[in-house]
């Protein structure tokens, strides 16, 4: 019998799961609603701490993936049915693949700025995320303000949609905090005369070269890290900020003018994981991502036999523990396909 | 004649005893009132059309329970039966008693025990034509009248939930003794009547002649000898009462009559806790309205509803805790049959406990209008607002609207901006609020405005309450309603289905219902929603409490949504900015300010 695996998201993670199963001669079909294979990295310019290309990595993921991959670009899946022999999974363009197997790594989307209303992203011009932040260096394009000058001064606002219950997400997204020394040793490359200030409740610098990135920050490049949240922001005639946070470690009420605002938003779950869970009735954690089966033995099962979970489906995650994680997934995957023939 | 027997002792001793312990109260509370208010209760009282006024209020809510009848008519029943038929009963025997003493000069007790005394051979229980037939009857029919509404009383303490009521207040030891003699005192009466009326085969109505002489057939002892019995009890039920009544929530009944007549002399509450308050608490006749109109239910919390807390406070102990735990959204005082006050009793607590809690806001900087803003002589102050200042879609709104209105305006709050005060006085910080107060209208002076405006409803009942400011302050909606009308700001209707959420301190705590349903009206097509205006239900981020978790908080706003989208409206609308931001957390729709929506209506 023909034992093929359906992989849904052709980012880091599904990328990753789909060369590693094919590497083993696994027959894999690979979904992608997007035009385009690579998730977020492909809008990523540098990556952290190493500051390597994000091209680097699209590279090596699509050098893993051999003819074995078939790859469905910009279509959805519209339905998935549990079948005797595995599933039975049809795309939005009709066509039904039978699948042994179903790999799950829809990922994640980015925090919606605008629901934290109070920073004036949507509203003020020169408010932007980190995501745009990092689109404008990968253009290489100036940085500018919406005046077209040179900021002077830029904010960077750390856990925005992250350990916020107030917008309801209490989780860290582990990844901002060092996208943010990142991007502000960025713009000081780019700018040096220009004052960057992070706005910090603290700083999870948890992996390897992450504390020297922060040491460089501050020590070479000048980068000031207030400790405080970010409580408002308003807007000048001329269409600078005005930023008001409480410097904590000082204990005083801080008001700051600067041209630009960077918010660090975090991750939340994907709409289109939102829909296969529905679909195939996965359970959840009360952060919206997927629960996996166990958290240290099984931690890219999920509670339906031969439906796998890898990457940030399960919640926030690096590149570097995504990769990882994904070719543990396409070992979990290539024994179950294993049980199925023998067994 | 002797009209003398022992068991009246019990009654009459219990009735003096009530007397004076009611006087003293009366007298102390009196006494206790704080000067002007004793002025004005003197003014009052030589007054005559206020005095009528008040009376006529006690009688349709002390007897009649006008109020009790809108809000629940089974309830309203239980207590006329009661109140009314009682009184009923005391007034029509007393008139009975004259007839047979021929004298006005009874003894107190005479009336209440006639049939002990009388057994009118003469007059046969169907004679309703004569006058002491008449009486026999109406007094037979007045105590089923009561007897009826015990049934009532009965089955409510069992199945609240018959009665519409989801949660029956819990009750003290002192409550349960005192209603466990009221309920005995009349089916005794009836029985003693009964076996008296039985026993001398006449002197009984049409109920306790015929009740009588069916009982005096079943019962194997001497009928006389239990009738004897049950006059006891009667005396002792009734005494027991009165001697109860002055620690048990029925005090309510004669403080509520003081209250109603303090309020008729324009006493109104205090700041702190006055004869005024003790009034109010011990009208409390812990019904337990407030406690399903309550939303910290949605939250778990079943122990600091206004009717336990001002039981605390009655009984001098309220845990801080219980202070703290209350939305001040105002839906129980809207409720309150007695029309207590309880979110300024609550507030007077919260002053005893939090106002001298130290607190520094030196840091806060020195009042000034903003960078380069001359004042506007005549124009319009704007004060945006703490909670506007987390929604600058708002703010936008307003100046573009006051920009394409023209109109002649200054940002208060643009740069450096203070707090209205409110939040520090819901929370009992008085003094400190009244630092800001002082600085806020030192800002409002310097922009020589004809109009504040503000953005915000907690704002908005602070200015208006607290700030005795020599101009005319008004919300943004009315603001913008005004401008509608003079024709300054054309709108374009767009006509999606919109819900509007009634602000609580715009709703209940300023009764501004229909201006911001008229503004609506020209710009979206206003669809109902379950709880509206003084129904309207908190949207969960009151700022009137802090000692709930943010789960708690969430429990309520989610219930508070689902009322609002009755109607699969397209976008929700609310007048506030903290209810804009409670519910767009929740909200699966567009969460938009009225301000919002008049903005992107005006053309061009």
């Amino acid at each position: 019998m023909n034992k093929q695996v359906v992989v849904i998201g052709a980012g880091v993670a599904g990328l990753t799961v789909a060369g590693a199963l094919a590497e083993q001669n696994i027959k894999v079909i690979l979904i992608e609603k997007e035009a385009q294979t690579g998730g977020h990295v492909r809008n990523w310019d540098r990556l952290f701490p190493s500051r390597r290309h994000g091209s680097e990595v699209m590279d090596f993921l699509d050098s893993n993936l051999t003819k074995q991959v078939d790859i469905r670009r910009g279509v959805t899946v519209s339905s998935i049915v549990r079948t005797q022999n595995g599933f039975k999974v049809t795309l939005a363009n009709d066509d039904e693949i039978d699948a042994a197997c179903l790999i799950l790594s829809t990922g994640f989307q980015l925090f919606n700025a605008a629901k934290k209303e109070e920073y004036g992203y949507g509203i003020y011009d020169n408010v932007i995320t980190s995501a745009e932040l990092e689109s404008i260096f990968k253009s290489g394009k100036e940085i500018a303000t919406k005046n077209g000058k040179n900021p002077e001064r830029v904010a960077f606002i750390h856990c925005v949609g992250s350990r916020d219950e107030k917008v309801g997400n209490l989780y860290c997204s582990k990844v901002c905090c060092v996208t943010g020394v990142k991007q502000a040793i960025e713009i000081k490359e780019i700018l040096p005369h220009c004052e960057v200030f992070s706005f910090y409740m603290d700083l999870r610098m948890y992996d390897r070269n992450f504390e020297e990135l922060y040491y460089e920050a501050q020590q070479k490049w000048g980068v000031n890290f207030i400790r405080g949240r970010l409580s408002e922001c308003a807007e000048n005639p001329d269409h600078t900020l005005i930023i008001k946070t409480e410097d904590t470690l000082t204990g005083k009420p801080l008001k700051m003018t600067v041209d630009l605002v960077v918010l660090l938003v975090g991750f939340t779950p994907s709409a289109g994981t939102g829909e296969i869970v529905k679909m195939l009735g996965l359970k959840t954690g009360q952060d919206g991502f997927i629960a996996s089966a166990d958290e240290h033995f099984l931690d890219n099962n999920t509670d339906i036999p031969g439906v796998f979970v890898t990457g940030a489906v399960k919640g926030p995650a690096c590149i570097v523990n995504t990769i990882a994680d994904a070719r543990a997934t396409a070992q979990q995957a290539a024994k179950y396909l294993f049980t199925l023939k023998t067994g | 004649m002797i009209n003398f027997n022992l068991f009246v002792l019990p009654f009459s001793l219990g009735l003096i005893y009530l007397l004076i312990a009611i006087g003293k109260s009366w007298y102390l509370w009196i006494k206790a009132l704080p000067a002007h208010d004793k002025v004005k209760l003197k003014a009052g009282i030589r007054h005559p059309q206020l005095m009528l006024g008040a009376i006529r209020e006690v009688f349709m809510e002390g007897l009649i329970h006008r109020k009790m009848w809108l809000r629940n008519p089974l309830m309203g029943y239980m207590h006329t039966s009661f109140a009314l038929g009682w009184f009923l009963l005391i007034v029509l025997g007393n008139i009975e008693s004259r007839f047979y003493s021929g004298t006005h000069l009874n003894a107190p007790y005479y009336p209440i025990f006639l049939k002990f005394f009388i057994h009118d051979k003469l007059v046969i229980f169907f004679e309703v034509y004569t006058v002491p037939g008449i009486f026999r009857f109406l007094m037979d029919f007045i105590l089923l009248f009561v007897l009826s509404g015990l049934f009532l009383a009965i089955i409510k303490r069992q199945k609240s939930k018959w009665f519409g009521m989801k949660r029956a207040a819990e009750y003290q030891l002192t409550d349960q003794i005192s209603l466990i003699c009221l309920w005995m005192i009349f089916p005794m009466r009836l029985l003693a009547e009964s076996y008296t009326a039985g026993y001398y085969g006449s002197g009984g109505g049409f109920m306790t002649q015929p009740l009588g002489g069916f009982l005096v057939s079943i019962t194997p002892l001497p009928s006389d000898f239990i009738a004897y019995t049950m006059w006891w009890g009667y005396s002792l039920a009734l005494g027991i009462f009165f001697i109860t009544l002055p620690y048990s929530r029925y005090m309510h009944i004669p403080t509520e009559i003081l209250l109603i007549f303090f309020r008729h002399c324009a006493i109104q509450p205090r700041k702190w806790h006055s004869a005024f308050s003790d009034v109010e608490v011990h009208a409390c006749s812990r019904c337990g309205v407030c406690i399903d109109v309550c939303q910290l239910n949605d939250a778990g919390i079943t122990d600091s509803q206004a009717v336990y807390f001002i039981r605390g406070v009655r009984d001098q102990y309220v845990p801080d805790e219980i202070s703290r735990k209350c939305l001040v959204c105002g839906r129980c005082q809207e409720v309150c049959p007695v029309g207590i006050r309880t979110d300024s009793l609550r507030l007077i607590k919260r002053r005893e406990l939090f106002s001298s809690q130290p607190s520094d806001y030196s840091f806060l900087p020195t009042a000034s209008l903003s960078r380069g803003e001359s004042p506007r002589q005549g124009g319009v102050a704007y004060f945006a607002g703490c909670m506007s200042h987390l929604t600058p879609s708002i703010i936008r709104a307003m100046k573009g609207i006051m920009e394409k209105a023209g109109i002649n305006y200054v940002q208060i709050d643009e740069n450096r901006s203070i707090c209205c005060g409110r939040p520090l006085m819901i929370a009992g910080k008085d003094r400190q609020a009244n630092d800001l107060i002082t600085a806020n209208k030192e800002l409002i002076r310097q922009t020589k405005a004809e109009l504040l405006v503000t953005s915000c409803p907690i704002c908005y009942r602070v200015f208006r309450e607290e700030y005795t400011l020599p101009i005319r302050v008004q919300h943004h909606t009315q603001f913008i309603l005004d401008l509608v009308k003079s024709g300054r700001i054309p709108l374009q209707a767009h006509f999606k289905k919109v819900a509007y959420h009634d602000p609580c301190d715009l709703g209940r705590g300023s009764r501004i219902y229909s201006a911001p349903r008229e503004v609506l009206a020209k710009v979206a097509d206003l669809v109902p929603v379950i709880n509206e205006c003084s129904d309207a239900l908190c949207c969960g981020g009151s700022l009137g409490i802090l000692n709930v978790s943010q789960q708690q908080r969430d429990e309520m706003t989610k219930i508070s949504l689902s009322t609002l989208m009755k109607e699969q409206p397209e976008i929700l609308v609310t007048a506030c900015p903290l209810c804009k931001k409670t519910f767009s957390k929740h909200a699966e729709i567009e969460v938009k300010d009225i301000a919002e929506l008049v903005y992107k209506a005006i053309p061009g």
